[in-house]
């Protein structure tokens, strides 16, 4: 007879009762602790780069978000290419993976990775492997949050 | 011949005549450089991509194997390999270079104890006089495809475990007058596929213990034999997840191992200053090398005179991860001995 493959068996559950006396746990508190820091630091950074924007150049608080990202960005790429931001992820977890350097970061090791492959089914087809769902999903919590917006302003007026 | 239900004795003692270990930059830092004879000291080693490095590898140790015999590839009669690359291209394409007969094999990481099993069949049966058998890993050819691009900044739990860089292949060959003295292939117990509903792909050590308890097992079973008719029973790559698992899964088996008899080559290749291993080596090398590069040395020098390797596999895909299958595992065991 076939047996459904998802059922507990006895063993299953004697590996689960193992695995969770023998685990390897993940330093939640010390990830978190890293994360905070290096996180910070490099949103301070993107602040001061943003300061920079604003005083050295025509730029205003709301305009200047576009040439900040792109510098960070800019930043991101340079150390990934180098090596360097693999080893700052490992470090730092979501620190590097949830700022926009993170994103950067997840672009371009793709494209890096790809290039063997040619750069158009190679580099172009799978840039975005890891951040596409990112974009996605980003544009369509937009959409959804203009639409709530647009709703409410019509009602309230 | 078929002793109980898994397990074959080679009355012929196939013997190992010569081994070829290659390895790469990180290995060379690691705790066992001398298991390796050539160690590239670079990634790339030359090539425009880490896949055609991995096929530099597998030649470099074919060919060492090779040197290191005194034999020509018209000599060999059979070559049984395979690698973790789909469709085991760097295998295929580096045996382009050889005209060898050959048989592309795949269990993960047990595919070392795979070849040397069935090598040993071909030679023991008389069907010949020479096959080479091995296996290679790359860390970065294998990291793109199972997991995330190389340069990718994700961070990997302590389970996690590195992919060996390397490759490492033996010949085996009939016993001669000449040959007696060298280490022996005895046996071999061919493990079955198991479902240890670990979905994990970053808990390898875990998902595949249940494996190698289940081969060990049935080793002793059908041999008769008792752990302590070995002097090292060594493990894959089940690492600091799966070495405990084992060792209490044997135990409600009824068999014991002994802390000093037992080994795991994904604890012995690398340094405990090498942070980024995490929890231990894997990949098809991982086996292959120690046991290849440094537990026959071992044996030749009178330190081991009888070892089971028990080489683990996990069988999953990337695909089979992401639509949320568990790991399906294996391990294969092959004793060596020595007269």
């Amino acid at each position: 007879m076939f047996v459904a493959q998802k059922e507990k068996t006895p063993e299953k559950l004697v590996l689960k009762q193992l695995e969770k006396k023998h685990e390897l746990k993940r330093p939640i508190l010390r990830n978190c602790i890293v994360s905070f820091l290096v996180g910070g630091t490099i949103c301070a950074l993107g602040q001061a780069i943003s300061f920079f924007y604003i005083y050295f150049f025509d730029f205003t608080e709301q305009t200047s978000g576009n040439p900040t990202v792109a510098t960070l960005i800019f930043i991101s790429m340079l150390l990934t290419g180098f090596g360097v931001y693999d080893r700052i992820g490992q470090f730092a977890g979501a620190g590097s993976a949830v700022p926009v350097t993170g994103f950067g970061n997840a672009v371009i090791s793709a494209a890096i990775e790809h290039k063997t492959e040619g750069f158009v089914q190679g580099v172009g087809g799978n840039m975005f492997k890891m951040a596409g769902s990112v974009i996605l999903f980003g544009v369509f919590a937009a959409f959804v949050v203009a639409i709530i917006h647009t709703v409410i302003g019509m009602i309230g007026g | 011949m078929l002793v109980g239900k898994q397990t074959y004795v080679f009355t012929n003692k196939p013997v190992v005549i010569a081994t070829g270990v290659s390895g790469g930059p990180f290995e060379a830092q690691g705790k066992m450089p001398e298991a390796f004879d050539i160690l590239n000291d670079d990634l790339w080693m030359g090539e425009d991509s880490y896949e055609k490095a991995h096929r530099l590898l597998i030649e470099q140790a074919i060919q060492t194997a090779l040197k290191k015999a005194n034999l020509k590839e018209e000599d060999i009669q059979l070559a049984i390999g395979g690698d973790l690359i789909n469709q085991l291209t760097p295998t295929n394409y580096a045996l382009e270079k050889f005209s060898i007969p050959f048989l592309g094999i795949f269990s993960a990481c047990a595919t070392s104890m795979e070849g040397l099993a069935l090598a040993a069949f071909f030679v023991n049966s008389g069907g010949a006089h020479y096959v080479l058998t091995g296996t290679g890993s790359h860390n970065a050819a294998a990291e793109r495809q199972y997991r995330y691009p190389t340069e990718y900044g994700g961070q990997k739990p302590p389970t996690a475990q590195w992919t060996v860089t390397g490759a490492a292949y033996a010949i085996i060959g009939k016993q001669t007058e000449q040959n007696r003295k060298e280490p022996k292939v005895t046996t071999a117990t061919f493990g079955r596929v198991m479902d240890t509903g670990i979905t994990d792909p970053f808990n390898m050590g875990t998902a595949m213990a249940p494996a190698a308890a289940d081969t060990i097992s049935q080793h002793f079973q059908d041999t008769g034999r008792n752990p302590s008719y070995y002097d090292l029973i060594v493990t894959g790559d089940l690492a600091k997840t799966g070495k405990p698992i084992l060792l209490e899964l044997l135990q409600q088996k009824g068999i014991n191992l002994e802390q000093n008899r037992y080994e795991d080559c994904g604890l012995m290749i690398y340094g405990d200053d090498q942070s980024d291993v995490l929890a231990g080596a894997s990949g098809a090398a991982a086996s292959a090398a120690v046991i290849y590069g440094f537990l026959l040395k071992q044996m030749k020098q009178g330190n081991y005179r009888r070892i089971l390797c028990v080489a683990t596999g996990s069988l999953h895909s990337p695909l089979s991860i992401q639509q949320k299958e568990s790991i399906p595992v294996i391990a294969h065991a092959v004793s060596l001995e020595m007269d």
